[in-house]
């Protein structure tokens, strides 16, 4: 965990909105867990004030520029250009000085390598997954179901598919694979691998269906959650949700920068974060 | 202040406040440094004037609901609704950490009855840990309509003299800016036998998401922060220093040391780091460092020599 003032080495549109960057980042390399992010910040005194979290998409490296030399470590970032932020990030190009704080949080647990893994995206919702399962040994019993409004916004299935991973692509607009939800493939995965455990990043009304699905059939699941945060380290208290041992008596908030972003399914208040997602809808 | 003044050896930046010794005049401000331990990974906290504590209050409290937070230009609204562990909590977990560090520990406070404000600052004033106390008064009085106590200067002086009577450590009230004119509060404060004043505490505002057309945080109104507030700040600093005799702690917007500076040269003793903390985990020793330049290259050898000399 470290405040590392670093360069950009590449950046680019993969997909209409859709960036990848990467950035020169010596130390992540071995240390960075998969599901952890960093707070990714502009230039000093160029807007916007706050920095923004971004989940690892990868870590590698590059050659030295010559002998003697050590090898450029560097992560990847994909972001989907959305505000203020990522449309400065989107005019950054090889060079631009940055500065990036990680790598922060909880990442994903793997308690069994060998098992049947189901990897559940929401479009960018599968960036933190592609650490996760180049971390396995064996990717054969892993299937990668990424759903996304329409074929744009589904990015980087090859990469998974060169790990070994199996996947499975739903488009609302039916623009690319099966059109639909990708919770249609989800129960269906799991009729077929009852044992498989899943994993899942992406918008909240996708995580509560997810979520509905496996608490269901007892299936375990780790959700990465996103949410709006101002520090990234646990003492801006903006990026809360509730606990499921909430109360209004006995208040369980937990940090999603610190005890997350990645957290046990039962960790987590469902039937309060759906009542919220209500509320929010109706008002 | 003559550039072309040599100093000999390194600035002398410790300044004295309410009768504590700071090694210099920056501390976070409250709420935006936790209990300290978030921040133990990134920067030194025996390097800080003093640690200053996220405010707490006699029971655990949960906080408002989310979104809490939306960035503004130049700065950020917030509405966390003063979310702390409570302070027995605190005196159990929490100070431990603390009592390790040199840094004297200022612990900031609130309450939302002139009772509940008194019981904490009981506790506290028995924890030999505790250097000083901060006593938040822009909370809602629930025993009168919820009118906030630093809005009103009867009130704020009536709470403040019943914490003064409990308390033998060193007071500071730090007061709200969202008054007509911050002197009256300021004053109020000083005849209640505060030791110190920080000002200012965040200003009230509001954002509204026009697509939705929903208030873009939960609580709808919050309170703002960040380097666009910093003139209205230091003007209420200067104001505020021209008003007591009690020295005065400035807070609003500090990003860079230039931005401390202007807190110093106005008449501040010392100065709260806030929102940069959020940005910058490191803000503060950074910040530390250029101060110091600052005083080598202007050649100020003693950083009181740079207090209160605003040139009129």
């Amino acid at each position: 965990m470290k405040n590392l003032q670093t360069i950009v080495l590449s950046n680019q549109e993969v997909s209409p909105g859709y960036f990848r960057m990467r950035i020169l980042a010596p130390g992540y390399k071995g240390t960075a867990k998969p599901g952890q992010f960093v707070m990714f910040r502009v230039r000093r005194s160029l807007p916007p004030l706050l920095r923004r979290p971004f989940g690892i998409f990868q870590i590698g490296s590059l050659p030295a520029d010559c002998e003697g030399m050590p090898e450029k470590e560097f992560i990847e970032l994909i972001y989907k250009v959305v505000g203020s932020g990522t449309e400065v990030m989107r005019e950054l190009h090889n060079g631009d000085r940055i500065e990036l704080l990680g790598p922060l949080g909880r990442g994903f647990e793997i308690d069994d390598e060998q098992g049947d893994k189901i990897l559940v995206g929401g479009g960018i919702g599968l960036v933190p997954l592609y650490m996760l399962a180049d971390s396995l040994a064996d990717r054969s019993k892993t299937r990668l179901l990424i759903g996304g409004r329409s074929r744009e916004d589904i990015i980087t299935v090859t990469e998974f598919e060169r790990l070994g991973v199996t996947s499975h692509v739903t488009t609302e607009d039916g623009s690319l694979g099966e059109a639909g939800l990708i919770t249609r493939i989800l129960e269906r995965k799991l009729d077929k691998y009852p044992q498989a455990k899943v994993y899942s990043c992406g918008p909240m009304p996708m995580l509560r269906a997810v979520e509905a699905i496996c608490s269901e059939r007892n299936v375990p699941l780790q959700v990465s959650l996103e949410a709006l945060m101002a520090c990234g380290v646990g003492a801006c208290l903006g990026c809360v949700v509730k606990g499921d041992g909430h109360s209004d008596e006995n208040p369980q908030y937990l940090c999603t920068c610190r005890q997350g972003p990645v957290f046990h399914s039962h960790e987590l208040d469902w039937e309060r974060m759906k009542k919220n997602a209500e509320q929010e809808e109706s008002s | 202040m003559n550039p072309a003044k040599a100093t000999v050896g390194r600035p002398r930046l410790a300044v004295e406040l309410a009768g504590l010794k700071l090694k210099n005049p920056l501390m976070p401000a409250s709420g935006t440094f936790g209990y300290g331990e978030e921040f133990a990974p990134y920067l030194d906290l025996n390097q800080l004037g003093a640690i200053v504590t996220k405010g707490l209050s006699l029971n655990p409290k949960a906080g408002n609901p989310t979104p809490r937070i939306a960035e503004t230009v130049s700065g950020m609204l917030n509405a966390i609704g003063l979310q702390n562990v409570g302070v027995d909590a605190f005196i159990r977990d929490k100070m431990p950490f603390l009592e390790q560090f040199d840094s004297p520990v200022i612990v900031n406070f609130f309450g939302n009855t002139q009772k509940e404000y008194a019981e904490v600052a009981a506790r506290l004033n028995d924890v030999p840990g505790v250097a000083a106390l901060e006593m938040n008064i822009s909370c809602p009085n629930v025993k009168q309509g919820g009118i906030v106590f630093g809005t009103d200067p009867r009130a704020a002086f009536d709470v403040i003299t019943t914490v003064r009577k409990r308390l033998n450590k060193p007071l500071i009230v730090k007061l709200t800016p969202n008054v007509t004119d911050i002197r009256i509060t300021a004053k109020a404060a000083e005849d209640a036998g505060a030791d110190a004043i920080s000002l200012i505490n965040t200003l009230t505002g509001m954002s509204v998401d026009v697509r939705t057309r929903k208030p873009r945080i939960a609580n709808v109104i919050g309170g703002l922060s960040g380097p666009g507030i910093r003139p209205v700040a230091v003007r209420m600093t200067h104001q505020v220093v021209q008003t007591v005799k009690i020295p005065v702690v400035g807070i609003g917007g500090i990003m860079r040391a230039e931005d401390a500076l202007e807190f110093l040269i106005v008449g501040a003793t010392a100065v709260q780091v806030g929102t940069a903390n959020f940005v910058d985990p490191n803000a503060m020793q950074t910040i530390l460092a250029d101060l110091e330049a600052f005083c080598v290259e202007q050649g100020v050898a003693d950083i009181n020599d740079l207090i209160g000399t605003l040139q009129l």
